[in-house]
Protein backbone atom coordinates (compact mmCIF):
# COMPACT_ATOMS: atom_id res chain seq x y z
CA UNK A 1 0.00 0.00 0.00
CA UNK A 2 1.21 3.46 -0.42
CA UNK A 3 -0.67 6.09 0.94
CA UNK A 4 1.85 8.49 0.11
CA UNK A 5 0.35 9.24 -3.35
CA UNK A 6 -2.81 9.67 -1.95
CA UNK A 7 -2.28 12.57 0.59
CA UNK A 8 -0.53 14.81 -2.61
CA UNK A 9 -0.43 18.03 -2.51
CA UNK A 10 -3.10 18.65 -4.95
CA UNK A 11 -5.39 16.74 -2.34
CA UNK A 12 -4.17 18.65 0.34
CA UNK A 13 -4.92 22.02 -1.37
CA UNK A 14 -8.47 21.36 -2.81
CA UNK A 15 -9.08 20.29 1.35
CA UNK A 16 -6.95 23.60 2.39
CA UNK A 17 -9.20 25.95 -0.03
CA UNK A 18 -11.96 24.22 -1.35
CA UNK A 19 -13.84 25.52 -4.43
CA UNK A 20 -17.08 25.94 -5.12
CA UNK A 21 -17.94 25.50 -1.29
CA UNK A 22 -20.97 26.97 0.00
CA UNK A 23 -24.55 27.31 -1.09
CA UNK A 24 -26.97 28.52 -3.66
CA UNK A 25 -29.67 30.29 -3.50
CA UNK A 26 -32.28 28.78 -5.68
CA UNK A 27 -30.88 25.11 -6.77
CA UNK A 28 -32.51 23.44 -9.67
CA UNK A 29 -30.98 20.25 -7.82
CA UNK A 30 -29.56 19.23 -4.80
CA UNK A 31 -29.41 16.39 -2.18
CA UNK A 32 -27.70 15.48 1.18
CA UNK A 33 -25.06 12.89 0.74
CA UNK A 34 -24.15 10.67 4.28
CA UNK A 35 -21.66 8.29 5.01
CA UNK A 36 -23.26 7.09 8.59
CA UNK A 37 -20.24 4.79 9.16
CA UNK A 38 -17.77 8.09 9.75
CA UNK A 39 -20.39 11.29 10.01
CA UNK A 40 -19.39 12.50 7.25
CA UNK A 41 -22.24 15.17 5.65
CA UNK A 42 -22.33 16.71 2.10
CA UNK A 43 -24.78 19.03 0.74
CA UNK A 44 -24.62 19.41 -2.99
CA UNK A 45 -26.77 22.03 -4.75
CA UNK A 46 -26.47 22.42 -8.46
CA UNK A 47 -28.16 24.91 -10.91
CA UNK A 48 -28.91 22.99 -14.41
CA UNK A 49 -29.64 25.54 -17.19
CA UNK A 50 -29.93 24.33 -21.52
CA UNK A 51 -28.68 21.23 -20.53
CA UNK A 52 -25.86 22.45 -18.76
CA UNK A 53 -24.58 22.61 -14.92
CA UNK A 54 -24.04 26.55 -14.74
CA UNK A 55 -23.19 26.48 -10.77
CA UNK A 56 -22.46 23.84 -8.20
CA UNK A 57 -21.71 24.12 -4.52
CA UNK A 58 -21.01 22.40 -1.62
CA UNK A 59 -21.05 22.54 1.83
CA UNK A 60 -20.50 19.79 4.84
CA UNK A 61 -18.31 18.13 7.01
CA UNK A 62 -16.09 14.91 6.28
CA UNK A 63 -12.51 14.22 5.54
CA UNK A 64 -9.60 15.72 4.17
CA UNK A 65 -10.26 13.18 1.13
CA UNK A 66 -14.21 13.41 0.53
CA UNK A 67 -13.35 17.24 0.35
CA UNK A 68 -10.95 17.69 -1.75
CA UNK A 69 -12.99 15.01 -3.96
CA UNK A 70 -15.66 16.93 -3.84
CA UNK A 71 -13.88 19.82 -4.47
CA UNK A 72 -12.19 18.66 -7.19
CA UNK A 73 -15.50 16.84 -8.39
CA UNK A 74 -17.48 20.36 -8.52
CA UNK A 75 -14.29 22.33 -10.76
CA UNK A 76 -14.87 19.31 -13.42
CA UNK A 77 -18.50 19.02 -13.77
CA UNK A 78 -18.85 22.65 -13.78
CA UNK A 79 -19.90 23.74 -17.70
CA UNK A 80 -20.75 20.15 -18.45
CA UNK A 81 -24.33 18.22 -19.36
CA UNK A 82 -25.54 16.26 -16.76
CA UNK A 83 -24.88 13.47 -19.07
CA UNK A 84 -21.14 13.92 -19.75
CA UNK A 85 -21.20 14.26 -15.53
CA UNK A 86 -22.61 10.86 -14.91
CA UNK A 87 -20.04 9.94 -17.41
CA UNK A 88 -17.36 11.11 -14.86
CA UNK A 89 -19.47 9.53 -12.05
CA UNK A 90 -18.87 6.62 -13.18
CA UNK A 91 -15.18 6.69 -14.25
CA UNK A 92 -14.34 8.06 -11.06
CA UNK A 93 -16.17 5.02 -8.94
CA UNK A 94 -14.31 2.51 -11.30
CA UNK A 95 -11.15 3.83 -10.72
CA UNK A 96 -11.94 4.23 -6.70
CA UNK A 97 -12.86 0.59 -6.75
CA UNK A 98 -10.18 -0.57 -8.50
CA UNK A 99 -11.98 -1.60 -11.84
CA UNK A 100 -10.52 0.82 -14.01
CA UNK A 101 -7.64 0.33 -16.12
CA UNK A 102 -6.12 4.00 -16.20
CA UNK A 103 -4.06 2.58 -19.33
CA UNK A 104 -7.24 2.88 -21.36
CA UNK A 105 -8.69 6.91 -22.52
CA UNK A 106 -11.22 8.30 -20.09
CA UNK A 107 -12.00 11.87 -18.90
CA UNK A 108 -10.30 12.03 -15.40
CA UNK A 109 -7.55 14.03 -15.83
CA UNK A 110 -5.93 15.59 -12.91
CA UNK A 111 -8.66 13.43 -10.73
CA UNK A 112 -7.01 10.20 -10.93
CA UNK A 113 -4.95 11.59 -7.84
CA UNK A 114 -7.29 9.87 -6.30
CA UNK A 115 -6.53 6.34 -7.77
CA UNK A 116 -4.47 5.48 -4.76
CA UNK A 117 -7.88 5.01 -2.64
CA UNK A 118 -8.24 1.64 -4.33
CA UNK A 119 -5.84 -0.12 -2.30
CA UNK A 120 -7.33 1.79 1.12
CA UNK A 121 -10.85 -0.03 1.11
CA UNK A 122 -12.05 1.89 3.66
CA UNK A 123 -11.71 5.47 2.58
CA UNK A 124 -12.83 4.39 -0.98
CA UNK A 125 -16.27 5.85 0.27
CA UNK A 126 -15.25 8.83 1.68
CA UNK A 127 -13.86 9.75 -1.99
CA UNK A 128 -16.92 7.97 -3.50
CA UNK A 129 -19.33 9.87 -1.37
CA UNK A 130 -19.83 13.72 -3.59
CA UNK A 131 -20.00 11.78 -6.65
CA UNK A 132 -22.74 10.15 -4.81
CA UNK A 133 -24.30 12.91 -4.04
CA UNK A 134 -24.15 14.09 -7.32
CA UNK A 135 -25.46 11.39 -9.16
CA UNK A 136 -28.55 11.43 -6.38
CA UNK A 137 -28.61 15.28 -7.13
CA UNK A 138 -28.91 15.00 -11.24
CA UNK A 139 -31.50 11.78 -10.41
CA UNK A 140 -33.71 14.38 -7.95
CA UNK A 141 -32.70 12.22 -5.20
CA UNK A 142 -32.84 14.27 -2.05
CA UNK A 143 -30.65 12.33 0.13
CA UNK A 144 -28.74 9.45 -0.01
CA UNK A 145 -26.51 7.29 2.54
CA UNK A 146 -23.46 4.93 1.76
CA UNK A 147 -25.11 2.29 3.70
CA UNK A 148 -28.61 1.73 1.99
CA UNK A 149 -29.11 -1.44 0.49
CA UNK A 150 -30.07 -0.30 -2.69
CA UNK A 151 -27.13 1.66 -3.37
CA UNK A 152 -26.34 1.55 -6.63
CA UNK A 153 -22.37 2.76 -5.13
CA UNK A 154 -22.10 0.73 -2.67
CA UNK A 155 -18.75 0.22 -1.88
CA UNK A 156 -16.72 -1.94 0.61
CA UNK A 157 -17.72 -1.58 4.51
CA UNK A 158 -16.39 1.56 5.83
CA UNK A 159 -14.71 1.49 9.60
CA UNK A 160 -16.70 1.64 11.78
CA UNK B 1 -9.25 -5.37 43.98
CA UNK B 2 -10.33 -3.45 40.70
CA UNK B 3 -10.00 0.20 40.11
CA UNK B 4 -8.54 1.87 43.24
CA UNK B 5 -6.31 -0.71 44.60
CA UNK B 6 -4.47 -0.83 41.09
CA UNK B 7 -4.14 3.10 40.81
CA UNK B 8 -2.86 2.67 44.63
CA UNK B 9 -0.17 -0.05 43.34
CA UNK B 10 0.80 1.28 40.14
CA UNK B 11 4.00 2.82 40.67
CA UNK B 12 5.40 0.40 43.15
CA UNK B 13 4.45 -2.90 41.23
CA UNK B 14 5.39 -2.53 37.45
CA UNK B 15 7.36 -6.06 37.12
CA UNK B 16 6.75 -6.78 33.80
CA UNK B 17 9.46 -7.49 31.86
CA UNK B 18 7.63 -6.10 28.45
CA UNK B 19 10.91 -7.03 26.33
CA UNK B 20 10.40 -10.41 26.91
CA UNK B 21 6.71 -10.35 27.00
CA UNK B 22 7.12 -9.06 23.20
CA UNK B 23 8.99 -11.88 22.07
CA UNK B 24 5.51 -14.23 22.59
CA UNK B 25 4.01 -12.54 20.23
CA UNK B 26 4.80 -13.28 16.73
CA UNK B 27 2.78 -11.17 15.23
CA UNK B 28 4.70 -8.13 16.47
CA UNK B 29 7.90 -8.82 14.50
CA UNK B 30 5.12 -7.63 11.35
CA UNK B 31 6.83 -4.94 9.09
CA UNK B 32 4.19 -2.45 7.58
CA UNK B 33 5.77 -1.62 4.39
CA UNK B 34 9.02 -1.00 5.26
CA UNK B 35 7.95 0.54 9.25
CA UNK B 36 7.48 -1.98 11.68
CA UNK B 37 4.29 -2.75 13.39
CA UNK B 38 3.12 -0.42 15.97
CA UNK B 39 -0.28 -1.87 17.05
CA UNK B 40 -2.11 0.59 19.63
CA UNK B 41 -6.13 -1.44 18.58
CA UNK B 42 -6.02 -3.90 21.55
CA UNK B 43 -9.35 -2.46 22.77
CA UNK B 44 -10.62 -3.45 19.31
CA UNK B 45 -8.97 -6.89 19.35
CA UNK B 46 -5.68 -8.10 21.06
CA UNK B 47 -2.75 -10.00 19.54
CA UNK B 48 -2.69 -13.75 20.35
CA UNK B 49 1.02 -15.06 22.01
CA UNK B 50 2.58 -18.20 20.69
CA UNK B 51 1.73 -20.44 23.62
CA UNK B 52 -2.05 -19.92 22.84
CA UNK B 53 -0.85 -20.78 19.07
CA UNK B 54 0.63 -23.67 20.12
CA UNK B 55 -2.29 -24.77 22.21
CA UNK B 56 -4.78 -24.71 19.53
CA UNK B 57 -2.37 -26.16 17.01
CA UNK B 58 -1.42 -29.20 20.14
CA UNK B 59 -5.75 -29.15 20.11
CA UNK B 60 -5.96 -29.85 16.28
CA UNK B 61 -3.37 -32.52 16.02
CA UNK B 62 -3.78 -34.22 18.69
CA UNK B 63 -7.28 -33.63 20.26
CA UNK B 64 -9.63 -32.87 18.11
CA UNK B 65 -13.07 -34.66 17.99
CA UNK B 66 -17.00 -33.98 18.68
CA UNK B 67 -17.36 -33.33 22.17
CA UNK B 68 -20.31 -35.12 24.47
CA UNK B 69 -21.12 -37.52 21.90
CA UNK B 70 -19.36 -40.55 21.43
CA UNK B 71 -16.98 -42.96 23.94
CA UNK B 72 -14.49 -43.09 21.74
CA UNK B 73 -10.99 -42.25 22.47
CA UNK B 74 -10.69 -38.44 21.19
CA UNK B 75 -13.59 -37.52 22.10
CA UNK B 76 -13.15 -38.15 25.47
CA UNK B 77 -9.85 -35.94 24.92
CA UNK B 78 -11.38 -33.09 23.32
CA UNK B 79 -14.84 -32.69 26.08
CA UNK B 80 -12.49 -33.00 28.97
CA UNK B 81 -10.04 -30.00 27.30
CA UNK B 82 -13.21 -28.47 26.42
CA UNK B 83 -14.40 -28.58 30.36
CA UNK B 84 -11.16 -27.85 31.38
CA UNK B 85 -11.36 -24.37 29.31
CA UNK B 86 -14.42 -23.71 31.66
CA UNK B 87 -13.33 -24.32 34.70
CA UNK B 88 -9.91 -21.93 33.82
CA UNK B 89 -12.70 -19.27 32.75
CA UNK B 90 -14.72 -20.03 36.11
CA UNK B 91 -11.48 -19.52 38.23
CA UNK B 92 -10.58 -16.61 36.24
CA UNK B 93 -13.78 -14.22 37.20
CA UNK B 94 -14.26 -16.52 40.27
CA UNK B 95 -17.57 -17.55 39.51
CA UNK B 96 -18.98 -20.24 42.11
CA UNK B 97 -19.42 -23.00 40.03
CA UNK B 98 -18.02 -23.90 36.24
CA UNK B 99 -21.95 -24.34 34.95
CA UNK B 100 -22.49 -20.10 35.89
CA UNK B 101 -20.14 -20.14 32.61
CA UNK B 102 -21.78 -20.34 29.22
CA UNK B 103 -19.72 -20.69 25.93
CA UNK B 104 -20.88 -18.17 23.48
CA UNK B 105 -19.54 -16.35 19.92
CA UNK B 106 -18.39 -13.49 21.94
CA UNK B 107 -19.47 -10.54 23.79
CA UNK B 108 -22.68 -10.00 21.33
CA UNK B 109 -23.63 -13.14 21.44
CA UNK B 110 -23.66 -13.44 25.66
CA UNK B 111 -26.04 -10.19 25.35
CA UNK B 112 -28.35 -11.48 22.96
CA UNK B 113 -28.26 -14.86 24.73
CA UNK B 114 -29.40 -12.99 28.26
CA UNK B 115 -31.85 -10.58 26.07
CA UNK B 116 -33.00 -13.54 24.59
CA UNK B 117 -33.33 -15.84 27.93
CA UNK B 118 -33.95 -13.98 29.91
CA UNK B 119 -35.64 -10.65 28.72
CA UNK B 120 -38.47 -11.90 26.36
CA UNK B 121 -39.52 -14.11 29.41
CA UNK B 122 -39.47 -11.47 32.38
CA UNK B 123 -39.96 -8.09 30.73
CA UNK B 124 -43.19 -6.61 30.22
CA UNK B 125 -45.00 -3.75 28.49
CA UNK B 126 -44.11 -0.70 30.81
CA UNK B 127 -41.01 -2.21 32.25
CA UNK B 128 -37.71 0.10 32.55
CA UNK B 129 -34.29 -1.13 31.51
CA UNK B 130 -31.58 1.22 32.33
CA UNK B 131 -28.26 1.82 30.42
CA UNK B 132 -26.06 4.43 30.03
CA UNK B 133 -24.47 6.53 27.44
CA UNK B 134 -21.17 4.79 27.62
CA UNK B 135 -22.59 1.48 26.03
CA UNK B 136 -21.43 -0.28 23.32
CA UNK B 137 -23.37 -0.88 20.95
CA UNK B 138 -24.33 -4.85 21.52
CA UNK B 139 -25.53 -3.81 24.67
CA UNK B 140 -27.85 -0.93 23.63
CA UNK B 141 -29.77 -2.51 19.64
CA UNK B 142 -30.68 -6.43 21.87
CA UNK B 143 -32.39 -4.02 24.33
CA UNK B 144 -34.16 -1.99 21.57
CA UNK B 145 -34.80 -4.59 20.16
CA UNK B 146 -36.98 -6.24 23.07
CA UNK B 147 -38.13 -3.07 24.21
CA UNK B 148 -39.74 -3.09 20.92
CA UNK B 149 -41.21 -6.33 21.21
CA UNK B 150 -42.51 -5.77 24.51
CA UNK B 151 -43.43 -2.21 24.63
CA UNK B 152 -41.16 -1.47 27.42
CA UNK B 153 -38.94 1.26 27.97
CA UNK B 154 -35.26 2.25 27.88
CA UNK B 155 -34.18 4.84 30.48
CA UNK B 156 -30.27 6.44 29.77
CA UNK B 157 -27.41 7.40 32.39
CA UNK B 158 -26.11 10.29 31.32
CA UNK B 159 -22.21 11.42 31.49
CA UNK B 160 -19.94 14.44 32.64
CA UNK B 161 -17.70 16.30 30.71
CA UNK B 162 -14.77 13.78 31.98
CA UNK B 163 -16.97 10.66 30.57
CA UNK B 164 -17.78 9.69 33.59
CA UNK B 165 -21.25 7.92 34.48
CA UNK B 166 -24.16 10.54 36.43
CA UNK B 167 -24.23 8.67 39.55
CA UNK B 168 -26.78 10.62 41.20
CA UNK B 169 -29.03 10.55 37.83
CA UNK B 170 -28.73 6.80 38.15
CA UNK B 171 -30.06 6.20 41.15
CA UNK B 172 -33.06 8.87 40.26
CA UNK B 173 -33.74 6.30 37.38
CA UNK B 174 -35.09 3.67 39.57
CA UNK B 175 -38.73 3.04 39.91
CA UNK B 176 -41.11 0.02 40.39
CA UNK B 177 -40.95 -0.58 36.62
CA UNK B 178 -37.32 -0.90 36.52
CA UNK B 179 -36.68 -4.32 35.90
CA UNK B 180 -33.23 -4.63 34.51
CA UNK B 181 -29.69 -2.56 34.22
CA UNK B 182 -27.28 -2.85 31.60
CA UNK B 183 -24.06 -1.50 32.53
CA UNK B 184 -20.49 -1.34 30.54
CA UNK B 185 -17.60 -2.11 33.28
CA UNK B 186 -15.18 -0.50 31.11
CA UNK B 187 -15.62 1.97 28.40
CA UNK B 188 -13.89 0.79 24.89
CA UNK B 189 -14.49 4.45 23.74
CA UNK B 190 -13.09 6.50 26.46
CA UNK B 191 -11.33 4.16 29.02
CA UNK B 192 -13.52 5.19 31.86
CA UNK B 193 -13.68 2.45 34.56
CA UNK B 194 -17.39 2.63 35.86
CA UNK B 195 -18.12 2.12 39.79
CA UNK B 196 -19.76 -0.85 38.99
CA UNK B 197 -19.61 -2.66 42.17
CA UNK B 198 -21.73 0.17 44.10
CA UNK B 199 -24.36 0.47 40.85
CA UNK B 200 -24.82 -3.40 41.37
CA UNK B 201 -25.52 -2.95 44.78
CA UNK B 202 -27.84 0.02 44.41
CA UNK B 203 -29.74 -1.97 41.86
CA UNK B 204 -29.92 -5.04 43.75
CA UNK B 205 -31.45 -2.67 46.87
CA UNK B 206 -34.78 -2.41 44.53
CA UNK B 207 -34.51 -5.84 43.19
CA UNK B 208 -32.93 -5.44 39.75
CA UNK B 209 -30.95 -7.90 38.18
CA UNK B 210 -27.25 -5.82 36.54
CA UNK B 211 -25.54 -7.54 33.17
CA UNK B 212 -22.11 -6.40 33.07
CA UNK B 213 -20.61 -6.06 29.61
CA UNK B 214 -17.18 -6.20 30.93
CA UNK B 215 -15.35 -6.73 27.10
CA UNK B 216 -12.61 -4.12 28.23
CA UNK B 217 -12.63 -5.11 31.68
CA UNK B 218 -11.94 -8.53 31.53
CA UNK B 219 -8.13 -8.07 29.59
CA UNK B 220 -6.92 -5.14 31.67
CA UNK B 221 -7.78 -6.17 35.15
CA UNK B 222 -8.54 -9.43 37.66
CA UNK B 223 -12.53 -9.25 37.67
CA UNK B 224 -14.15 -11.17 40.69
CA UNK B 225 -18.18 -11.64 39.60
CA UNK B 226 -18.80 -12.95 43.56
CA UNK B 227 -17.61 -9.50 44.75
CA UNK B 228 -19.14 -7.76 41.91
CA UNK B 229 -21.94 -9.39 42.84
CA UNK B 230 -23.30 -8.80 39.26
CA UNK B 231 -25.95 -11.19 37.77
CA UNK B 232 -24.65 -11.60 34.51
CA UNK B 233 -21.28 -10.96 33.20
CA UNK B 234 -20.22 -11.33 29.57
CA UNK B 235 -16.59 -10.50 27.73
CA UNK B 236 -15.13 -12.10 24.55
CA UNK B 237 -11.70 -14.00 24.14
CA UNK B 238 -10.44 -12.45 21.37
CA UNK B 239 -9.65 -9.18 23.20
CA UNK B 240 -7.92 -10.91 25.54
CA UNK B 241 -4.98 -12.50 23.92
CA UNK B 242 -7.50 -14.99 22.70
CA UNK B 243 -9.28 -16.96 19.55
CA UNK B 244 -12.04 -14.88 18.00
CA UNK B 245 -15.62 -17.16 17.58
CA UNK B 246 -15.75 -17.23 21.55
CA UNK B 247 -16.53 -15.68 24.52
CA UNK B 248 -18.05 -16.21 27.65
CA UNK B 249 -21.70 -15.69 29.67
CA UNK B 250 -21.28 -15.81 33.38
CA UNK B 251 -24.93 -15.78 35.00
CA UNK B 252 -25.92 -16.63 38.57
CA UNK B 253 -26.90 -20.17 38.29
CA UNK B 254 -30.48 -19.34 39.38
CA UNK B 255 -31.10 -17.04 36.96
CA UNK B 256 -29.94 -19.33 34.29
CA UNK B 257 -31.71 -21.98 35.76
CA UNK B 258 -34.98 -19.99 35.25
CA UNK B 259 -34.22 -18.65 31.64
CA UNK B 260 -35.41 -20.53 28.62
CA UNK B 261 -33.18 -21.50 26.16
CA UNK B 262 -31.94 -19.22 23.02
CA UNK B 263 -30.89 -21.77 20.83
CA UNK B 264 -32.71 -25.67 20.11
CA UNK B 265 -30.59 -28.11 18.75
CA UNK B 266 -28.11 -30.82 19.69
CA UNK B 267 -26.44 -31.15 23.11
CA UNK B 268 -29.04 -28.78 24.86
CA UNK B 269 -31.01 -31.51 25.48
CA UNK B 270 -31.96 -34.26 28.08
CA UNK B 271 -34.51 -36.14 26.11
CA UNK B 272 -36.20 -35.27 22.86
CA UNK B 273 -40.01 -37.26 21.65
CA UNK B 274 -41.80 -35.38 19.23
CA UNK B 275 -44.60 -34.70 22.10
CA UNK B 276 -41.94 -32.96 24.25
CA UNK B 277 -38.36 -32.03 25.06
CA UNK B 278 -36.78 -31.60 27.89
CA UNK B 279 -33.44 -29.22 28.00
CA UNK B 280 -30.07 -30.21 29.46
CA UNK B 281 -28.93 -28.44 32.92
CA UNK B 282 -26.87 -25.42 32.63
CA UNK B 283 -24.44 -24.86 30.74
CA UNK B 284 -25.66 -27.00 28.03
CA UNK B 285 -28.89 -25.89 27.87
CA UNK B 286 -27.16 -22.92 26.53
CA UNK B 287 -24.52 -24.50 24.35
CA UNK B 288 -26.75 -26.14 21.15
CA UNK B 289 -25.16 -27.75 18.76
CA UNK B 290 -20.98 -28.29 17.90
CA UNK B 291 -19.32 -25.54 19.73
CA UNK B 292 -16.13 -23.82 18.61
CA UNK B 293 -14.29 -26.37 20.78
CA UNK B 294 -10.31 -25.20 19.50
CA UNK B 295 -11.63 -21.53 20.42
CA UNK B 296 -12.66 -22.39 23.63
CA UNK B 297 -9.27 -24.18 24.43
CA UNK B 298 -7.57 -21.49 23.21
CA UNK B 299 -9.79 -19.00 25.49
CA UNK B 300 -8.43 -20.99 28.33
CA UNK B 301 -4.88 -21.17 26.77
CA UNK B 302 -4.88 -17.06 27.13
CA UNK B 303 -6.28 -17.28 30.20
CA UNK B 304 -3.47 -19.01 31.39
CA UNK B 305 -1.18 -17.09 29.66
CA UNK B 306 -2.70 -13.46 30.80
CA UNK B 307 -2.80 -15.42 35.18
CA UNK B 308 1.22 -16.32 34.33
CA UNK B 309 1.82 -12.49 33.46
CA UNK B 310 -0.38 -11.08 36.02
CA UNK B 311 -3.91 -9.27 35.92
CA UNK B 312 -2.43 -6.81 38.57
CA UNK B 313 0.63 -6.23 36.98
CA UNK B 314 -1.10 -5.95 33.52
CA UNK B 315 -3.18 -3.12 35.71
CA UNK B 316 -0.06 -0.95 36.80
CA UNK B 317 2.53 -1.49 33.76
CA UNK B 318 -1.20 -0.26 31.24
CA UNK B 319 -1.94 2.62 33.87
CA UNK B 320 1.95 3.60 33.50
CA UNK B 321 1.28 3.65 29.91
CA UNK B 322 -1.60 5.77 29.83
CA UNK B 323 -0.11 8.28 32.34
CA UNK B 324 2.70 8.49 29.61
CA UNK B 325 0.77 8.77 27.16
CA UNK B 326 -1.69 11.31 28.27
CA UNK B 327 1.29 13.74 29.64
CA UNK B 328 2.73 13.20 26.23
CA UNK B 329 -0.61 14.15 24.07
CA UNK B 330 -0.97 17.17 26.33
CA UNK B 331 1.86 18.61 25.15
CA UNK B 332 0.63 19.32 21.46
CA UNK B 333 -0.69 21.39 20.69
CA UNK B 334 -4.20 21.00 18.93
CA UNK B 335 -4.72 17.93 20.24
CA UNK B 336 -7.55 17.35 22.84
CA UNK B 337 -8.47 14.29 24.76
CA UNK B 338 -11.99 12.76 25.18
CA UNK B 339 -12.41 11.10 27.60
CA UNK B 340 -10.77 12.50 31.30
CA UNK B 341 -12.02 9.96 33.60
CA UNK B 342 -10.29 9.74 37.00
CA UNK B 343 -10.20 5.89 36.64
CA UNK B 344 -9.30 5.10 33.24
CA UNK B 345 -7.70 1.87 31.29
CA UNK B 346 -5.00 2.52 28.73
CA UNK B 347 -7.59 4.03 26.12
CA UNK B 348 -6.10 7.33 24.51
CA UNK B 349 -9.45 8.70 22.50
CA UNK B 350 -8.32 11.77 20.60
CA UNK B 351 -9.31 14.72 18.14
CA UNK B 352 -6.91 17.28 16.26
CA UNK B 353 -8.16 20.56 15.73
CA UNK B 354 -9.27 20.86 11.87
CA UNK B 355 -8.41 17.35 11.27
CA UNK B 356 -10.55 14.31 10.58
CA UNK B 357 -9.93 11.31 12.71
CA UNK B 358 -9.62 9.51 9.28
CA UNK B 359 -7.23 11.24 7.69
CA UNK B 360 -4.94 10.81 11.08
CA UNK B 361 -5.78 7.18 10.72
CA UNK B 362 -4.57 6.94 7.12
CA UNK B 363 -1.53 8.55 7.80
CA UNK B 364 -0.59 7.66 10.91
CA UNK B 365 -0.72 3.76 8.82
CA UNK B 366 2.06 4.97 6.58
CA UNK B 367 3.88 5.28 9.60
CA UNK B 368 3.21 1.53 11.00
CA UNK B 369 1.05 2.66 14.00
CA UNK B 370 -2.53 0.70 14.05
CA UNK B 371 -5.04 3.09 15.90
CA UNK B 372 -8.91 2.65 15.14
CA UNK B 373 -10.73 5.91 13.65
CA UNK B 374 -14.58 6.17 14.03
CA UNK B 375 -17.60 6.49 16.57
CA UNK B 376 -16.27 2.89 18.10
CA UNK B 377 -20.02 1.14 17.93
CA UNK B 378 -20.51 3.93 20.99
CA UNK B 379 -22.05 6.50 18.72
CA UNK B 380 -24.61 8.00 21.88
CA UNK B 381 -20.53 8.62 23.42
CA UNK B 382 -19.79 10.41 20.21
CA UNK B 383 -22.93 12.51 20.37
CA UNK B 384 -22.26 13.66 23.58
CA UNK B 385 -19.12 15.17 22.96
CA UNK B 386 -19.91 16.49 19.98
CA UNK B 387 -17.71 15.22 17.83
CA UNK B 388 -18.71 12.82 14.48
CA UNK B 389 -15.69 10.45 15.15
CA UNK B 390 -12.45 9.92 17.44
CA UNK B 391 -9.21 8.08 16.93
CA UNK B 392 -7.80 6.11 19.67
CA UNK B 393 -5.02 4.79 20.70
CA UNK B 394 -5.56 1.37 23.06
CA UNK B 395 -2.44 -0.31 25.02
CA UNK B 396 -1.98 -3.66 25.81
CA UNK B 397 0.66 -5.08 28.15
CA UNK B 398 3.04 -5.74 25.50
CA UNK B 399 3.14 -1.80 24.26
CA UNK B 400 6.29 0.36 25.62
CA UNK B 401 7.26 3.86 25.96
CA UNK B 402 8.78 4.17 22.85
CA UNK B 403 6.06 3.06 20.79
CA UNK B 404 3.62 5.84 23.02
CA UNK B 405 6.96 8.26 21.13
CA UNK B 406 6.25 6.76 17.96
CA UNK B 407 2.34 7.61 18.03
CA UNK B 408 3.47 11.24 19.29
CA UNK B 409 6.05 11.69 16.18
CA UNK B 410 3.11 10.55 13.88
CA UNK B 411 0.71 13.20 15.10
CA UNK B 412 2.91 15.85 14.59
CA UNK B 413 3.59 14.65 11.46
CA UNK B 414 0.10 14.48 10.83
CA UNK B 415 -0.11 18.20 11.74
CA UNK B 416 2.38 19.23 9.94
CA UNK B 417 0.73 17.70 6.60
CA UNK B 418 -2.73 19.54 7.39
CA UNK B 419 -0.31 22.90 8.37
C1 LIG C 1 -17.40 -2.73 25.56
C2 LIG C 1 -17.66 -3.67 24.44
N1 LIG C 1 -18.77 -4.39 24.42
C3 LIG C 1 -19.02 -5.27 23.44
C4 LIG C 1 -18.15 -5.46 22.41
C5 LIG C 1 -18.50 -6.45 21.34
O1 LIG C 1 -17.65 -7.53 21.38
P1 LIG C 1 -17.71 -8.66 20.28
O2 LIG C 1 -17.68 -7.95 18.96
O3 LIG C 1 -16.51 -9.50 20.52
O4 LIG C 1 -18.99 -9.40 20.46
C6 LIG C 1 -16.97 -4.73 22.38
C7 LIG C 1 -15.98 -4.90 21.31
O5 LIG C 1 -15.95 -4.24 20.31
C8 LIG C 1 -16.72 -3.81 23.42
O6 LIG C 1 -15.61 -3.08 23.43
Amino acid sequence: MNTKSLYQEVILDHNRKPRNYGKLEHPSHHAVGHNPLCGDRLDIALQIENNQIDQIAFHGESCAICKASASMMTAAVKGKSPTDAEILINEFREMATGKLDLNNPNHLGRLTVFSGIRDLPTRVKCAILPWHTLHAALNAVSSVSTESDNDPMHAAPGSG
Amino acid sequence: MINADVAMTSEADTTINVEKIRTDFPILKLNVGDKPLIYLDNAASCQMPQQVIDRLVHYQTTQHANINRAVHYLSEVATMEYEKARHRVQQFVNAREDREIIFTSGTTDSINLVMQGYGRKFIKAGDEIILTTLEHHSNIVPWQMLAEEKGAVIRVVPINDAGELDIEAYEKLFNDRTKFVGLIHVSNALGTINPVKSMIAFAHQHGVPVLIDGAQAAPHMAVDVQDLDCDFYVFSAHKLCGPTGIGMLYGKSSLLESMEPFKGGGDMIASVTFEKTTYAAIPHKFEAGTPPIAAAIGFGAAIDYLCSVGMEQIAAYELELLHYATESIQGIKGARIIGTAAHKTAVLSFVLDGIHPHDIGTILNEDGIAVRTGHHCAQPVMERFKVPATSRASFAFYNTKSEVDALMAGIRNVQKIFL
